[in-house]
């Protein structure tokens, strides 16, 4: 590389002196140029060198993986690999705990993601003036966010506990039968479910506080001054103007219904009979319990691409949120 | 006016005259007030637990009310089931380790996109943020497999390497440089210092508030991974606190030690709370920088 631009250089220099600048000069123009940006672009790449590697490494290389990984099968986990093609994804198509597991996960998300946003979006509207009182409440609120979803797992395994648990000694009472909170493949996903609203309402709350700052004073003064009342007001000034914050939060909120499900580990391990399998828990069950990394690693592929084609959807309003290229 | 007296007419004393009459937020506000109360529930519960005597027995075990003949047995018995100094040690490594060489990977990163112009810039812009999508946990076979190829199962290292570099931190930084006015650097440039002197001597002590919310989300959320983790490390003596606390769960739920359990919980979670009520402003404008990491 080097070499091509110090002739490119010299041939610009001195043009026809030197009989070496002639084959220069024939090199197609584009080379020249290509090679001159490299040079200029050279201290930036140094720069985002250390950055590329890891995300080289960790990011796009594991997504290459997952792909070669998914064409791949051992018959036992010593036996070499062998090329089986497309057989790992239609496996695991096929595979009623997969299609369980995904089912699962979609009531899981839309049963998280539209609850917690509705909660958030309330609890903004509430505190969205500061004073002391709602600085308070809006920290307690937050506190949730803070602590590790393990933890929570530990809080909630008490208070639904059959029993003696927080919720049958205050709630149950009022119960013909008492319910077993998560032992109960009708119930367990919902109280799963409890639990990631309880913990990111808060999260998502901070989001709609910025984005009702930005509401335009003017137009809320004119809106007063009509006597608008505060549905009109909601309905006509704020929801519009928070609609990129919507978008931004339902996107954030979709990838935690996949990504954040430690619960599920630590409290059901996917039971009872399969009623909080959700599809992360899925592929670990695949690669550290079966050792099936070529199923494993087409689940992942099919999540990915499936994120990947909804995160699409909002790619623009992301890049134009971290300031675009 | 007393708020005492009037505490509905103080909360709302500085809305908009037109709307002081307005019956809806102040619902609004009640019933927010309900929720708040719901959502401290199982802190409270935690708490009162960890400070409830053996001696009520399972049946007082759920009561909100802090017991009258309140006890430190309950953390005296998870310090010593758990080993919560090492976890905490393993996770305080993981989070400074990772948190370190983010500083290095986003500043020089965040550099070239603020300040360099270069060939495939926006390719490589859309590269970064393409990461923000990819998110790292369901990559957990595909870089487990590369972990252990590298010799690193089973090592603190193996846990960090994936977040080494951070498209989030890298944005972060850019926005914080770019905000820089460059008169600034001639002055350097004349004195031909060099682009790392420029970044060390100029950008990096100008930019500390962001390096500092950066710090905090990130921290955060390692302090809280769990499933990567508990992927890389075998060892019991490597686990950090998340993984940590969901064995010592699992162990204390077959004797039905909630007691203990509480305690522990509360171990683990008490010094990312204490810090986030002292630094409060600070933790919530980090976190609304964030979305996603």
């Amino acid at each position: 590389m080097r070499s091509t631009f110090r002739r490119g250089e010299m041939s610009l220099a001195e043009p026809a002196a030197l009989p070496a600048a002639a084959p220069a000069k024939s090199r197609p123009h584009v080379v020249r140029r290509l090679s001159a940006g490299f040079k200029a672009s050279l201290p930036a790449y140094l720069l985002l060198l250390p950055s590329l590697i890891f995300l080289g490494a960790f990011t796009y290389g594991a997504v290459g993986r997952v792909i070669v990984d998914a064409l791949y099968q051992r018959a036992t986990p010593r036996a070499p690999s062998r090329f089986v093609g497309l057989d790992n994804i239609a496996a695991v198509l096929a595979d009623p705990a997969f299609t369980g597991a995904v089912v699962n996960n979609l009531i899981y998300a839309v049963g998280t993601v539209v609850p917690s946003m509705a909660l958030a979006f309330l609890f903004a509207l509430a505190l969205s003036r500061t004073n002391a009182v709602t600085s308070a409440l809006r920290a307690a609120l937050f506190l949730p966010v803070l602590i590790p979803m393990v933890a929570a797992s530990a809080l909630f395994l008490f208070i639904f506990l059959p029993n003696v648990g927080l919720l049958d000694h205050y709630i149950g009472r009022l119960l013909p039968v008492l319910p077993n909170w998560l032992g109960d493949p009708d119930i367990a996903l919902a109280a799963i479910m409890v639990i990631t609203i309880w913990k990111n309402a808060g999260y998502y709350m901070l989001f709609f506080l910025a984005g009702l700052q930005a509401v335009p004073e003017d137009a809320m003064e004119a809106a007063y001054l009509d006597g608008a009342g505060p549905w009109p007001r909601l309905r006509y000034i704020i929801l519009p103007e928070l609609r990129p914050t919507f978008l931004f939060v339902t996107v954030i909120a979709i990838l935690n219904a996949v990504t954040q499900v430690d619960h599920v580990f630590v409290m059901t391990q996917g039971g009872p009979s399969n009623a909080t399998s959700l599809v992360l828990f899925y592929i670990y069950e695949q690669a550290v319990e079966h050792y099936d990394v070529g199923k494993a690693s087409a689940a992942t592929l099919l999540s990915l691409g499936a994120l990947m084609g909804l995160t699409a959807l909002s790619f623009r309003t992301l890049a134009s949120r971290e300031g675009g290229p | 006016m007393n708020p005492f007296k009037y505490p509905v007419k103080w909360l709302f004393k500085d809305v908009p005259l037109a709307t002081r009459n307005e019956i809806t937020p102040k619902l609004g506000f009640a019933l927010v007030v309900l929720l708040t109360l719901i959502w401290l529930i199982p802190f409270l519960w935690m708490v009162a637990a960890t400070l409830r005597p053996a001696s009520d027995g399972i049946n007082a075990m759920a009561e909100l009310m802090p017991s009258l003949k309140p006890t430190l047995d309950n953390i005296r018995d998870a310090w010593e089931i758990g080993d919560f100094p090492r976890y905490a040690l393993n996770t305080t490594l993981i989070c400074t380790g990772i948190l370190l060489v983010q500083f290095v990977t986003v500043t020089l990163a965040g550099f070239a996109f603020a300040r360099l112009s270069f060939a495939g810039k926006t390719l490589i812009f859309y590269l970064f943020l393409l990461q923000l999508m990819l998110v790292p946990v369901l990559l957990i076979v595909p870089n487990l497999t590369l972990v252990a190829k590298l010799g690193l199962y089973d090592t603190l290292t193996g846990v960090m390497m994936p977040f080494f570099a951070s498209a989030f931190g890298t944005f972060l930084m850019r926005q914080a440089f770019e905000a820089i006015p460059t008169e600034l650097e001639d002055a350097a440039l004349i004195d031909g210092a060099s682009v790392l002197a420029r970044i060390r001597h100029i950008y990096v002590p100008l930019s500390l508030p962001s390096f500092s919310a950066f710090a905090i989300v990130s921290v955060t959320s390692h302090w809280n991974d769990f499933l990567w983790p508990l992927m890389v490390i075998n060892s019991p003596d490597k686990r950090p606190l998340t993984v940590g606390l969901s064995v010592f769960t699992k162990t204390a739920e077959g004797t039905q030690a909630w007691g203990t359990i509480a305690a522990g919980t509360l171990i683990v979670i008490a010094p990312l709370l204490v810090t986030f009520l002292i630094f409060q402003k600070r933790f919530i404008s980090s976190f609304i920088t964030s979305g996603i990491k």
